[in-house]
């Protein structure tokens, strides 16, 4: 079994003002994982790692970081350090001194200094800029001096803070990889935040999803893509269809629902908790178009409708259909298939919409506003 | 409109004339005449003549070094007092005045709506040697009969630094206060205790605005007179009393106007040495 790095124990955070930012989070980080906290703006997530890094105290709950707990220890006493949102580094010294700080600061003899911020500049590529200013640098460098920074002091847990919330797409992309290379080099055990669903799901070997200071759900990436659990987290991460439907019963293995307007879908069947009462999901991109007068496999669910919309990205073609039995689904067919003759479906078209039973998933409303 | 954008640098100067006009007429002129007067000859009542007499100068240096060396002193430690007083007050301004951080600083402004002057004088009465602030004292026993605050050298050094507090702490605020608070976590994540993170991080960030304060007390406190002439007696007078005295007591134009470079050259010099000893790379940001 992996160790365990950080534990947050029934973590609540409440300001002053009555806003309960984080409500009862409890999670757990292994050693070593790359670990995202994803949320839109306002969903308790810096918040959440401001109070593992000790900038906050939580009103209540508990924070072990390798079993030890940490709840009431000041940030400099715990074996964590912090790349900060907008890097804030230190405007009056070097670049050089800026990577020595901690080190300074745990008076580290000053040959050893000099060896250890070297390596650190030459693992983030920023050799010969040592005697630089902050003022004189690019963001994306500045990006891993905050690296360098935090990284040089061998920290147990290293917390980001939205780190390339600043750069440009491009830059983005490319320190992306980077991290990813530093973290597994150094080893240690990243924790992430991020609002951007993509970085968190490129980079992360889990995520915890959080929405209204509440976690909704956590688990690897394709899990969480695959098999959402709530509708928050169907719709945040990529597009979900989603479709009221009630339980009833089990057919071939499957269990099977029916759609507001009588349609028969089918679903694994570890998908349904027994209530009756479910809301179905599919991905864009499991769903195959079929014309009207059929094509499609007899397993398939199956529903009918007609294009409203189509556009074309290069990639894949992306289709609006409005549904006969009320509704609209979002389609997306990868083009790979268009050279052995299949053609776009124009707007206006009879479609016939097919995806299979084990692509259905089950999400539950909003953690948030459930419980 | 067009003209402007096709001479930017016209428009540069004629946003700059007014100010240049003024310091022309009002700044550059009266020096270079105050100048010509200090190189003159003669009495009130014989007249004047313009004689180019530079031995004025080391005269009057060797007759009133006392007095320039007695306000240097004196200013030098009311900008000290100013800054010991100054600072702790902008810190707290800056980092704890939360809401009401305008509030404070106006009332750090507030003295300004009474008169330097007045505001001297009713220290005088304050400070009386049975006023409002002795009396008691000495009534009670606590303070020695003879003991006295007016007319001692600590009497014009506080007043200056009462009087030019605000012109301290307003440079130390603005410093302070632009101090990004995430440095100051980054500090601490980076194990820097209480003292390391005002030691490392806002202290050489404040630099910039513990030079401005402290020119901004000192050079008008060099050249004060009011504190001097109020609270002070003829052992305290600085070499501001030296100059007021020779132009509006005994029309001894030519020392007066004399005085006035020496002390212009000795605070200039002061103030380079002082660039120096800070450290002008925090205040350009260069690189060294």
């Amino acid at each position: 079994m992996t160790a365990i790095d950080v534990r947050l124990l029934e973590v609540t955070k409440s300001f002053g003002n009555g806003i309960l930012a984080v409500d009862r989070v409890s999670l757990d980080v292994r050693d070593g994982e790359f670990f995202s906290l994803l949320g839109p703006s306002g969903c308790g997530k810096t918040t959440t790692l401001r109070m593992i890094g000790g900038f906050e105290e939580p009103t209540s709950g508990r924070i072990e970081l390798q079993g030890q707990d940490v709840t009431w220890l000041p940030p400099y006493k715990r074996n964590v350090n912090t790349v900060f949102q907008n890097y804030a580094l230190f405007p009056h010294l070097s670049i050089f001194e800026n990577v020595a700080f901690g080190l300074r600061r745990k008076k580290v003899a000053s040959d050893q200094v000099r060896q250890r911020v070297g390596e650190m500049l030459e693992l983030v590529e920023l050799r010969g800029f040592e005697q630089r200013r902050p003022g004189q640098i690019s963001g994306g460098q500045a990006q891993r001096v905050a690296l360098a920074r935090a990284l040089i002091n061998r920290p147990a847990v290293l917390l980001l803070d939205e780190p390339l919330g600043a750069l440009d797409l491009k830059l983005r992309k490319q320190m992306q990889l980077e991290l990813k290379r530093i973290q597994q080099e150094v080893g240690i055990t990243f924790i992430y935040v991020t609002h951007d669903q993509d970085e968190a799901m490129t980079m992360s070997d889990r995520i915890c999803v959080m929405h209204g200071g509440r976690y909704e759900q956590l688990g690897p990436p394709q899990e969480l893509y695959e098999r959402p659990q709530t509708r928050f987290v169907a719709s945040f991460l990529g597009i979900s269809n989603l479709m009221a439907a009630s339980s009833d019963g089990v057919s071939d293995g499957y269990a099977v629902a029916r759609l507001r307007d009588g349609t028969e879908v089918r679903l694994p069947r570890p998908m349904v908790d027994g209530s009756h009462d479910l809301e179905l999901g599919v991905r864009p991109e499991k769903i195959r178009l079929h014309p009207a007068a059929g094509g499609a496999e007899t397993a398939d669910n199956l529903l009918h409708g007609h294009v409203r919309d189509v556009s074309y990205t290069g990639v894949s073609t992306q289709y609006l259909i409005d549904l006969s039995g009320g509704g609209a689904m979002t389609v997306y067919e990868q083009n790979s298939a268009r050279a052995d003759g299949r053609l776009i479906h124009r707007p206006g078209e009879e479609v016939a919409v097919a995806w299979s039973p084990d692509d259905t998933f089950v999400v539950r409303s909003d953690a948030a506003t459930a419980a | 409109m067009s003209w402007f954008r096709r001479h930017p640098s016209a428009t540069a100067y004629i946003l700059l004339a007014p100010g240049i006009l003024y310091l022309l007429v009002f700044y550059l002129y009266p020096t270079a005449q105050m100048f010509l007067v200090s190189l003159w000859t003669g009495s009130p009542e014989t007249g004047y003549a313009l004689t180019g007499n530079f031995g004025i100068y080391p005269e009057a240096l060797a007759q009133y070094s006392e007095h320039l060396t007695r306000s240097i002193f004196y200013g030098g430690a009311a900008t000290i007092v100013t800054f010991l007083v100054g600072f702790p007050l902008a810190y707290f301004i800056a980092f704890r005045g939360g809401r009401y951080k305008s509030v404070l600083l106006f009332l750090v402004i507030a003295p300004f709506f009474t008169s330097f002057l007045l505001r001297t004088l009713s220290w005088k009465i304050i400070f009386a040697d049975n006023g409002l602030a002795l009396g008691p004292l000495k009534d009670a026993g606590l303070l020695p009969d003879t003991f006295r605050l007016l007319a001692t050298p600590t009497a014009v050094i506080a007043g200056i630094a009462y009087n030019f507090l605000p012109f301290m702490t307003l440079p130390l605020y603005v410093a302070l206060e632009k101090i990004p608070p995430n440095l100051l976590e980054a500090a601490q994540d980076l194990y820097a205790d209480g003292w390391q993170r005002f030691r490392r991080v806002t202290l050489p960030l404040a630099l910039p605005g513990v030079f401005a304060g402290s020119l901004l007390t000192f050079i008008p406190a060099v050249g004060d007179f009011i504190n001097a002439e109020l609270l002070g007696d003829p052992r305290s007078q600085m070499i501001g009393n030296v100059i007021q005295a020779r132009f509006l007591r005994v029309s001894d134009y030519p020392t007066g106007a004399a005085l006035s470079f020496i002390l212009m050259a000795a605070i200039i010099i002061g103030v380079l040495l002082y660039a120096r000893l800070v450290g002008t790379e925090e205040l350009t940001g260069g690189t060294t």
